[in-house]
């Protein structure tokens, strides 16, 4: 696709101007670039005569900085005034904003390229502009916060002022973009966007949408996954007042009142029968010894290198572990809700999804109406990690909307968002290392077992799958940058009858955990120092030993003495990003202590530190809920947790200091909402080990 | 059903609804203050807090009926009259949100808690806060902003003196 084809001038009825432009995404899925045949601006740039800027930002906002990020790279590439930017969330429309999936960590890093080249090519019109207007040559104008400069006569204009005249020039073919050392913009700690309105308590979430004559609903969901309605008693809330209706949907029991609170008493107090199905004999033990059982064979083969039989016949020294990582359920903030009212020509709605388009379609295929015809805003999110990608909740409003042909909120209690999740998948990991007869590292082995969440889930494939391979099970394993030479990377994979999902860092964090762990213990068995250990197998100038002499340094590794506190080290590079951790603990009888984290994170280039430094520490104390708290268990097919005491996750007094450190970069930019995570985990682990001498191969952490 | 006589923000408000329904789904379906948010409906997240008479309470495991008539209700919304609040204030300096969720109950938690103790330390901190729960890992941000609260207060108070 050449450059004609992703931009273009529109013309706005008055004075305005406004530059559509396409930025092509890439699927998750395939790694393919998707890009459109036909011209569909997925992204605006519109100058208003009074100077103000409006940007539409087209991923959802949630919490990851998106309405602050994209629209600096495309200010600092048109000069424009910060304080006079406006930004706005777009509502779903594939035609118009292409690929709206947010999530990867790609938001930036997808956008970088485009968005500097339309902020630039912005620019440059409103350069020519100016120019035409004064009778001078474009070369002679100079740009600075929204104002074109006429530098020796001192003649200036503001945008505002140019906007008009700026639409009628041709779109430039080759705008020239910033050198680095010129942005003012980007590398700046400018303030969020959403920030005055998420602490007043106006930002508008789902779950804040009102509407007249609307209706309050909340949903049932079989407790066994895969489980059917049989049937309910009505009369077993006849007592409740205000419930409206009581019907089936596809995904359980709908429950209609006039409130939130008569639906959600009435959820607990119904009786209800299922028909459990085939899931209902299933427990934890039983996922554990699928995975066990089928990590005994060889499964699709990703990596390859040397020859690890040979290596392995003539090695001195051998270790064999197996790590283990638990399903995890998102819990956001924010349980899943989503408002939508069906009309006989139109459906609305209103939701905090990752996926606009996914919903406007499910939306469109419940209600037999055009995709035109409906309509998906999308509000702030309380949360997504990957959770929000799914729109089970939105099809679910939709259906009971369509029957009430009214405006209905659906909420979920806490207890169906915990138990009907689509969770990060368990994971088991044999991993293998060898020794030559000089104590070098000479064999890698790591068989990943595990269920796919891409052919269970997201393609709906029967189990057994033909593909061997799930690229994206693999991530951060098959790319090991430890440079051993005989090395064996391979995927088994195993059938789930739990729905599965994207989990903040996916596939990395096991991996990772899996990874470091294992390199601590054959740093150990090397005799030697973990840190110095990792160097020594990585490539001089390689990013990763970069992050890893950055935390070493910043932490103090080399020196450090602490009577009772004790530290581990890990390094992960996942969406582009590396990251390294040093984590500081102290172990008293079998509680755990994370006194500090330590990070050095290299993003190529920052756009703004203050976001970064914030998704870096957030992923980090995600990953810690999970490293020492929380986890999913299965029995007789349901989710045995069900709320915030049961599903603990890390609280203030139990976080940290957390001290992030960013490497200076000329690289393009990558992302940064989850690799934060992956090496959170092994950090902890490796530090606990340096503390009691003790392994730990399966999290949470549990010592006894 | 029956009603109930709410004074919420500094406004009067009768409300007709079953007496077990708890303050939060009273002041957002009812009475359309949504900062006040839904979080897990057991007492166990925060993300509902309000002032119940300048104390911070879990509006989603309070019924109406343990409400007095004359009790003061504060939200989200009414923390100041002229906004924003000192803590507000302070949430906004150092940029505290992500997703900003959880924000309006640490908010309201944190106000409740430096009126009580202005000048706190870390522990006092941790102590109080635990209550809430932020699963975008803002604990770090919020607690700068408290620190900043307090300090503010300091010296805006120091100013007073002289």
């Amino acid at each position: 696709m050449n450059r004609r084809d992703f931009i273009k001038v529109v013309s706005t009825a008055g004075s305005g101007f406004a530059l559509g432009f396409y930025i092509p995404y890439t699927n998750k899925l395939n790694g393919k670039i998707v890009a459109s045949t036909i011209f569909e601006p997925n992204a605006w740039i519109k100058i208003k005569s009074d100077n103000m800027v409006q940007i539409m930002v087209a991923k959802s906002e949630m919490g990851q900085g998106v309405l602050t990020s994209l629209p600096m790279i495309i200010a600092e590439e048109m000069d424009l005034d910060w304080s006079k930017v406006v930004v706005e969330k777009a509502p779903a429309d594939k035609k118009k904003y292409g690929w709206q999936m947010t999530g990867g960590s790609n938001s930036v890093s997808s956008g970088w390229q485009k968005l500097r080249e339309a902020g630039a090519i912005a620019r440059e019109m409103l350069v020519m502009a100016a120019a035409q207007e004064w009778g001078i040559l474009s070369s002679e104008c100079k740009t600075h916060n929204g104002i074109v400069t006429h530098e020796s006569t001192g003649r200036e204009l503001s945008y505002g002022d140019l906007a008009k005249k700026a639409s009628l020039q041709k779109v430039p073919k080759n705008p020239k973009l910033k050198a680095k050392r010129d942005f003012s913009i980007i590398g700046q700690n400018m303030k969020r966007t959403d920030t005055l309105p998420k602490v007043n308590g106006t930002a508008q979430f789902a779950l804040d949408v009102q509407l007249d004559g609307m209706l309050y609903a909340t949903v049932v969901h079989s407790p066994v996954f895969g489980g059917k309605l049989k049937s309910f008693n009505e009369a077993s809330v006849n007592d409740i007042s205000g419930v409206t209706k009581i019907f089936e949907i596809e995904n359980g029991l709908a429950i209609v009142a006039r409130n939130t609170w008569a639906a959600l008493k009435a959820k607990k107090q119904i009786e209800i029968n299922w028909d459990e199905g085939e899931a209902a004999g299933l427990d934890s033990e039983k996922i554990r010894k699928d995975l066990l059982d089928a990590s005994k064979e060889k499964g699709g083969v990703v990596r390859k290198e040397g020859n690890v039989k040979k290596a392995l016949k003539s090695s001195k020294n051998q270790i064999e572990a197996i790590y283990e990582s638990p399903l995890q359920a998102h819990a956001t903030m924010e349980p899943m809700n989503c408002t939508a009212y069906v009309q006989r020509d139109k459906c609305q709605v209103w939701a905090g999804t990752q996926d606009p388009n996914g919903a406007r379609k499910i939306a469109s295929k419940i209600t037999g109406l055009s995709k035109k015809q409906v309509e998906v805003n999308v509000t702030f999110l309380g949360g997504g990690f990957g959770r929000r990608a799914f729109n089970d909740f939105v099809k679910e409003a939709v259906e009971i909307s369509n029957e009430m042909k009214k405006p209905v909120k659906l909420t979920w209690s806490r207890e169906e968002d915990m138990q009907h999740d689509y969770y990060r998948p368990p994971s088991l990991h044999v991993m293998k290392g060898a020794f030559d007869q000089n104590n070098n590292l000479s064999v890698w082995k790591h068989r990943i077992t595990a269920p796919s969440i891409l052919f269970s889930q997201i393609l709906k494939m029967p189990f057994p799958y033909k593909e061997k391979i799930d690229i994206i099970a693999v991530e951060g394993a098959k790319h090991l940058p430890y440079e051993i030479p005989n090395m064996q990377v391979d995927f088994q994979m195993t059938k789930s009858s739990i729905p599965l999902g994207w989990w903040r860092s996916v596939y990395d964090s096991q991996n990772a955990f899996a990874n470091e762990c294992f390199m601590d213990e054959l740093a150990e068995k090397a005799g030697k120092d973990p840190a110095q250990f990792r160097l020594d197998l990585l490539p001089k100038s390689s990013r990763d030993a970069r992050v890893i002499k950055r935390v070493m340094e910043k932490s103090g590794w080399d020196n450090f003495n602490n009577g009772s506190s004790y530290q581990g080290i890990s390094c992960h590079k996942s969406f582009g990003t590396w990251v390294a951790q040093v984590a500081r603990v102290s172990v008293k009888g079998n509680k755990v202590k994370v006194h500090e984290i330590h990070c050095a994170v290299d993003c190529g280039i920052v756009i703004n530190p203050s976001i970064v430094m914030a998704q870096i520490s957030g992923a980090i104390i995600y990953g810690l809920s999970a490293t020492l708290k929380s986890k999913i268990t299965i029995k007789n097919g349901r989710v045995v947790q069900s709320n915030f005491d049961d599903f603990e996750v890390l609280r203030m007094n139990e976080t940290p200091e957390i001290h992030v450190y960013l490497i200076e970069s000329d690289e393009p930019p990558s992302g940064v909402g989850e690799p934060g995570l992956p090496p959170t985990a092994p950090a902890v682990v490796n530090a606990i080990f340096a503390a009691t001498g003790k392994r730990i191969r399966e999290l949470p952490v549990q010592l006894s | 059903m029956n009603k109930f006589k709410l004074n919420i923000n500094g406004e009067q408000h009768t409300v007709n609804v079953d007496s077990d329904t708890p303050l939060l789904w009273v002041i957002r379906d009812t009475l359309g203050y949504t900062g006040t948010k839904f979080g897990c409906g057991r007492g166990l997240c925060g993300a509902c807090t309000i002032h119940l008479d300048g104390e911070a309470t879990r509006s989603c495991v309070t019924s109406i009926d343990m409400v007095e008539d004359d009790s003061e209700i504060t939200t989200i919304e009414g923390l100041s009259e002229d906004n924003p609040h000192p803590v507000q204030l302070a949430w906004l300096e150092e940029d505290v949100p992500q997703c900003g969720y959880c924000q309006p109950g640490q908010i309201m938690t944190a106000s409740a808690f430096l009126k009580r103790n202005p000048n706190p330390d870390e522990t006092d901190i941790d102590s109080a806060m635990k209550m809430n729960i932020c699963r975008c890992g803002t604990y770090p941000q919020i607690k700068k902003a408290i620190f900043r609260a307090a300090n503010n207060a300091q010296s805006s108070a120091g100013g007073d003196d002289e």
